[in-house]
């Protein structure tokens, strides 16, 4: 159960792994993802489902390494299985056909908006997919990208690739141009997220964020999730990931994943100390 | 010493000094000996109405007669006809509500402490590895599927395993037990203790699938494919939160979460194990509850240095065991009763810094026939806290319902089921537990369980169902002595 078929690293610190999971490749849909549990003593975390084969039997995972779980889930090699895979979870993307939409991605929320483009090239929609990162070298899944879209744009933060500057500036130059957007997918990190949104509100467009909280459960049970939207407390892992943009709290959000950032330090340096003696002993034994 | 003059036994408990700090269970339970002279307290009543007050209908003046003599293993066994999990209901259940408030000895002294007996006897035969599996009868070639591995969905799976059936559980978490493993902490439930009665039910010939959410990851339409019933008891999993302003705060939490986070996710062994939990110097914990005074006392055993459980009652309304508050207060818990918070107040960064409430007074009694807590106008007062707790109950999870077309539920989005059989709106699918009945106990779970197996059992082999309740209550007894055959 749960075996990693194959490993690749798609940037630095992100990593791809494609599963054998056959019910959740049969059952899920864009927009739904995975909670995994690396061992006996991990902890429980989100991650979107990349990509999904129901005839193999499998899902892609990517993730970027920025805490312990996510380090040590990066130690895994082909042929090693995570401890848990549960899902999918999660509300799918609503498909219809909407006209032009634009599929945005931040970073590593590049991998969770590819099945939503790919679901909406699918549904008739035109995509027009812009992708962006902090530099030319952690930009990941361009190619793929741009086979699930009509069009694509890429931009870096440091001009080293494509477009000088974010993804919302290509947005606004899309707009400038004259385009005619009928929906706006928003994902990424938070302040990716809310900038997005700031700019589409200004023109009215609606827009679609999906929401990464801190989760235990990922059932509803625990509502450790929850966000407010609209002015409702809502669970993410139930009612969404996806919300109206325009109705979410960004700075509560910020805040809420945020709770456990000196635990999370505490573990990081206690996991990276553990693989440099481990690796000192490999080199000494 | 005539029988009836020899007092109820204590059971020998860590001194609350030293449990406090840390997660050990608190009652060390009966020695051979307390056990002995607690059965020879019982009458052996001809009409035992102890029997009546068990949702499961144990045969508790047998058993107590089997400990009274000595033969502490046939007093598990005995026990073991009627309910799969001894060791958790001899500490969970609510005994003072149901099969000892009907003790005859309570009328003039003290009833029989009929849990600390079912505890000691189910203890004996799991420490002194004497656990046997009970006949199973032949296969009936009938498959079923139970929705949640909690007390409920065991007990099905446990009655239909030794009826022969072929049961797979599908479990939601990594772990079976459902409350009994998530809910309830280490301190009153050992998960050790979970894990082998499970284990037993295992033994009976039950599958678990873990990591199954059911709804999401298959759907009760595709199982009624594969499956000639179904059972769902998905248990009571959608915290309630107060509604007042700063409730998404970092350091509050629902009691779901917080005990969620200590005991499946291990949080307080960490960094050993990596599920973080706050670090508290202050606990607010609203709700009077049995769940509250958990999450009261694990706020303890994780170092807070001050718990407060804040109820809008008296004491009297409070809904938690009278032992759970005398545990918790014993170990420095303070009840801040008649308040009632009116708004959680954080610092810039977003986390907890105190409480907003009112004092209360009580009115005239509501529809619970408990006095309606009213505000005293002007009584506005802070506490100060960095972590708040609200235990103020659970409503139905809706994930499984929504995902069930033709699966009937009623306002409050629990499952309607027929209280005699457990069948819902779908034909070969039953429910029982907290998903219909809201939450409640483990026992009552456990009773509707076993109402529910039956049923499936008539279900699927054929057999007629009883017209009227009062023809229901005859032929029981057929029912269980057929079963025996």
């Amino acid at each position: 159960m749960n075996e990693i078929l194959t490993k690749k690293i798609l940037a630095q610190g992100v990593k791809e792994f494609v599963i054998k999971a056959p019910r959740i490749a049969r059952a899920r849909k864009a927009g739904q993802f995975v909670i995994v549990r690396a061992n006996e003593t991990g902890e429980r975390i989100p991650l979107t489902i990349a990509d999904a084969d129901p005839e193999a039997g499998t899902i892609t995972l990517i993730f970027q390494e920025v805490g312990k779980t996510t380090m040590l889930l990066g130690t895994f090699e082909e042929g090693d299985s995570i401890l848990d895979v549960v899902g999918p979870l999660g509300k799918p993307t609503h498909v219809e056909k909407f006209g032009t939409v634009v599929c945005m991605g931040g970073g590593i929320g590049v991998a969770p908006l590819h099945p939503i483009a790919k679901a909406m090239k699918a549904g008739g929609n035109r995509v027009i997919a812009i992708i962006g990162a902090r530099s030319k070298d952690l930009l990941i899944m361009e190619d793929r990208l741009k086979a699930a879209s009509h069009e694509l744009y890429v931009s870096t933060d440091d001009g080293t690739y494509g477009v000088h500057g974010f993804v919302t500036d290509v947005l606004q130059s899309l707009i400038d141009k004259g385009e005619e957007i009928n929906l706006v997918v928003a994902i990424g990190p938070v302040p990716m997220m809310a900038a997005s949104c700031k700019l589409t509100k200004k023109y009215n467009l609606p827009t679609v964020v999906s929401l990464n909280p801190i989760m235990v459960d990922g059932t509803g049970m625990c509502g450790a999730c929850r966000v407010t939207v609209g002015g409702k407390t809502r669970f993410v892992c139930v009612s969404g990931p996806e919300f109206d943009g325009h109705q979410v709290d960004f700075t509560e959000l910020v805040k809420r994943q945020r709770a456990y950032l000196p635990q999370e330090r505490q573990s990081r340096e206690m996991f990276q100390q553990q693989c440099e003696s481990h690796g000192k002993q490999k080199r000494t034994g | 010493m005539a029988r009836e003059k020899i007092p109820r036994q204590a059971m020998p408990e860590q001194d609350p000094e030293e449990r406090r700090h840390n997660f050990n269970e608190v009652p060390y339970g009966y020695t051979p000996e307390l056990a002995q002279i607690e059965a020879s307290r019982c009458i052996f009543c001809k009409k035992p109405k102890c029997i009546e007050g068990c949702p499961v209908e144990i045969d508790i003046p047998a058993f107590i007669r089997l400990i009274k003599d000595g033969d502490f293993v046939g007093a598990a066994r005995k026990i073991k006809e009627a309910n799969a999990l001894p060791a958790i209901c001899g500490r969970v259940c609510p005994q003072e509500e149901q099969c000892e408030v009907v003790c005859v000895l309570g009328i003039k002294y003290e009833p029989v402490a009929i849990g600390r007996l079912e505890r000691f006897a189910a203890d004996y035969e799991r420490e002194n590895n004497l656990i046997t599996i009970p006949e199973i009868e032949p296969p009936t070639g009938k498959k079923v599927a139970v929705v949640g591995a909690g007390p409920a969905g065991l007990t099905v799976a446990g009655e239909l395993a030794k009826l022969g059936h072929e049961v797979t559980i599908f479990e939601a978490l990594h772990q079976p037990g459902g409350v009994l493993m998530y809910g309830i902490p280490e301190f009153r439930l050992p998960k050790a203790i979970v894990e082998a009665e499970v284990d037993y039910v295992k033994k009976l010939g039950v599958e678990i699938i873990y990591d199954a959410v059911i709804g999401r990851y298959m759907t009760i339409d595709e199982m009624l494919k594969n499956y000639d019933s179904i059972f769902i008891g998905t248990g009571a999993g959608l915290p309630y939160f107060m509604n007042i302003p700063g409730e998404n705060l970092n350091g509050v939490y629902s009691a779901n979460e917080y005990l969620t986070r200590s005991n499946l996710m291990r949080a307080y062994r960490f960094p050993e194990y990596d599920t973080p939990i706050a670090v508290s110097k202050k606990v607010a914990v609203l709700g009077g509850g049995n769940v509250a005074m958990d999450a009261a006392r694990t706020a303890l055993r994780l170092g807070a240095e001050e718990v407060t459980v804040v109820y809008r009652r008296s004491r009297k309304e409070m809904p938690a065991r009278i032992e759970e508050i005398h545990h918790a207060e014993e170990e420095g818990v303070i009840l801040k009763l008649l308040t009632n918070p009116t708004e959680i107040y954080g610092d810039d960064q977003g986390w907890v810094r105190g409480m907003r409430c009112i004092r209360m007074e009580l009115g005239e009694p509501d529809a619970s026939g408990r006095r309606r807590p009213v505000p005293i106008e002007g009584s506005e007062f802070d506490i100060e806290c960095d972590t708040v707790v609200v235990s103020i109950g659970n409503g139905a999870n809706p994930l499984l319902p929504q995902a069930t077309p033709g699966l009937e539920t009623n306002k409050w989005g629990n499952i309607i089921a027929d209280s005699k059989t457990g069948a819902t709106s779908i034909p070969g699918v039953y429910a029982g537990g907290d998903i219909v009945i809201g939450a409640a106990t483990v026992i009552l779970a456990m009773g509707a369980g076993k109402v529910a197996a039956a049923a499936m059992h008539r279900y699927m082999m054929g057999i007629p169902e009883p017209v009227t309740e009062e023809e229901s209550q005859q032929t029981e007894p057929e029912a269980k002595s057929s079963r025996e055959k």
